[in-house]
């Protein structure tokens, strides 16, 4: 498994893809500290909610490739027919996009200690906002490899996993409209709704479960669809 | 080593791999022939663990691939068809990455390194991004690739494709010194390849095996009667005639006429009979001299057409 992280986090810093991505969010989010600044404002939670969002589109790019390219040209061979085990292989490069993720979010640790230079900003609520932040993180890309797992090519994963991000966001508004079990169904999959705790600085065990299991539960997902495939191949 | 027991693949009603069984023992190379689309790749990925078979069983070293994968895949370096080799990463990179996912130990990862690469000889552009790499020597990474860990069983899927004829050589050679020290199944479907390099061949056809011999078993156990191609000049009605009365004649054409009053004829006699010496002497008695006299044995090109042909006359 170790081996497979290393070599992953390697080859994201080897291409474009990490560069391109940690820049596109940076310079997005930097926009929005600075709003955050220009109105005169210590609350930075209200500034995490906004990352938070950028996200459906920053994940897909870090996922997209992880397991789509690997079928496509063929080096998912190497890895099936290596010792290691199925789950290994995907934990690994869960892992590994997981850690490209941690970097990036790290970076933005800067707006903080600006704040704290400025002003006096609430840091217990920033550190409930950020523990927030990572698990929401690590469950979207828990999904973005489930879709990359789904077809041979890059784009079509990056859209599913866009579309996906994007009704789970949508939920929240929808589900208590439905009513009844629906509401209760649909609202199992609303992410979002669950990081209120967090950035309103509250540390309760039921969401950090809830990420934690999503996040396994579409690890788990990955693992089966390629075991099916792999039976019904050529 | 290797046994391989009513292996079975369909997709559907179609049969890819249909109830074939052969085993391969310790220290063996091992032809597997057909033409394309027989069923080789999925055989060799079957017998790798990378797709599961829909019946039958596989047994490395004595493990079975679907009850014990892990001790298989252990024993075993696989070559696919298309080199799984990633583009952007050096030479050296990738093999580390390799080594450390069969659990090469740290100790024996950088000598074993270094020797393969030598044996290989990629140690010139082992700094080398494998995307810039010439065909030639993406294959040899492949096959480097494989033989890391120190594996007993080497499963090749057309090691040689896309290679120039210099490159064929050497990598034929290779196989050849590794058969030595690990067994080896080779897919091809290049016949001289097999014959120069394989013990034993198994010929495959639509999923079927259709034979399995030493290559020289095949060709004579093939052959009924023996060919002769004899270039003598003279005129073709009288040379035909002289030859026709030799004993043990079966049939003789006039081919080709290579210069005037020269003409190739392909004989047909009886196996047991070896007719060069007749027909030297019933030449030179009737005053037309042999230019070029040659044996047109079977090849195993012959066998393997004759074999994968036949079959389609039946169906």
């Amino acid at each position: 498994m170790y081996s497979i992280l290393k070599k992953e986090f390697k080859s994201y810093f080897n291409s474009p893809t990490a560069y391109v991505m940690i820049g596109l969010f940076i310079f997005i989010s930097s926009m929005l500290f600075y709003m955050n600044l220009a109105s005169a404002t210590a609350e930075y939670n209200f500034n995490l909610n906004y990352m938070a969002l950028i996200l459906v589109l920053i994940v897909p790019i870090l996922t997209m490739k992880v397991l789509a390219d690997e079928r496509k040209s063929g080096t998912e061979v190497l890895l099936i027919t290596s010792p290691a085990s199925l789950t290994s292989i995907v934990v690994g490069k869960y892992l590994a996009a997981f850690s490209v993720f941690l970097v990036m979010t790290g970076i933005t640790l800067i707006y903080p200690i600006i704040l704290a230079v400025l002003g006096e900003p609430a840091v217990s609520e920033i550190i409930g906002g950020y523990i927030g932040f990572i698990l929401l993180g690590a469950s979207f890309i828990a999904f973005g490899v489930f879709a990359s797992s789904l077809t041979e090519s890059q784009i079509i994963a990056a859209i599913v996993s866009v579309v996906g991000l994007l009704l789970m966001w949508l939920l929240q508004g929808i589900a208590p409209g439905l009513g009844g079990i629906w509401a209760k169904i649909l609202n199992w999959f609303s992410l979002y709704s669950r990081t209120e705790d967090f950035f309103s600085g509250i540390l309760s065990l039921g969401p950090i479960v809830y990420y934690l299991s999503f996040s396994a539960v579409f690890v788990f997902l990955t693992i089966r669809v390629i075991e099916k495939r792999r039976w019904s191949k050529g | 080593m290797i046994e391989i027991q009513n292996l079975t693949k369909s997709y559907g009603q179609i049969k890819a791999v249909d109830n074939i069984s052969f085993t391969v023992e310790k220290g063996e190379v091992l032809g597997f022939l057909g033409p394309n689309g027989a069923g080789k790749s999925t055989t060799m990925n079957i017998i790798t663990g990378f797709i599961p078979s829909t019946e039958g069983s596989v047994k490395v070293c004595g493990y079975d691939i679907m009850e014990n994968p892990a001790e298989v895949k252990k024993r075993i370096g696989y070559l696919p068809e298309l080199p799984p080799l990633y583009m952007d990463m050096t030479v050296s990179e990738y093999l580390s990455f390799v080594a450390d996912l069969k659990d090469v130990s740290k100790k024996q990862k950088k000598s074993q390194m270094a020797d393969i690469m030598e044996l290989v000889k990629l140690t010139d552009v082992r700094g080398r991004l494998v995307k810039n790499l010439s065909k030639g020597y993406k294959q040899r990474v492949g096959l480097a690739q494989s033989l890391l860990g120190n594996p007993e069983v080497l499963i090749l899927d057309e090691p040689t494709v896309g290679l120039d004829p210099k490159q064929i050589i050497e990598i034929r050679k290779l196989i050849k010194a590794l058969g030595k020290q690990h067994t080896i199944i080779l897919s091809s479907h290049i016949l001289p390849e097999v014959s120069a390099v394989c013990e034993r061949v198994v010929i495959i056809n639509k999923g079927k095996i259709a034979a399995i011999d030493t290559p020289d078993n095949l060709s004579k156990g093939m052959n009924t009667v023996s060919k002769l191609s004899a270039t003598i000049a003279g005129p073709k009605g009288s040379i035909s005639n002289a030859i026709e009365e030799i004993y043990g004649i079966k049939y003789v054409e006039p081919h080709i006429e290579k210069e005037k009053d020269v003409t190739e004829f392909i004989i047909e006699s009886d196996k047991e009979i070896d007719i060069r010496r007749p027909l030297f002497f019933a030449m030179a008695k009737a005053g037309y001299p042999i230019i070029e006299l040659k044996s047109l044995d079977l090849t195993l090109e012959d066998i393997f057409l004759q074999l994968t042909t036949q079959e389609k006359e039946v169906i």
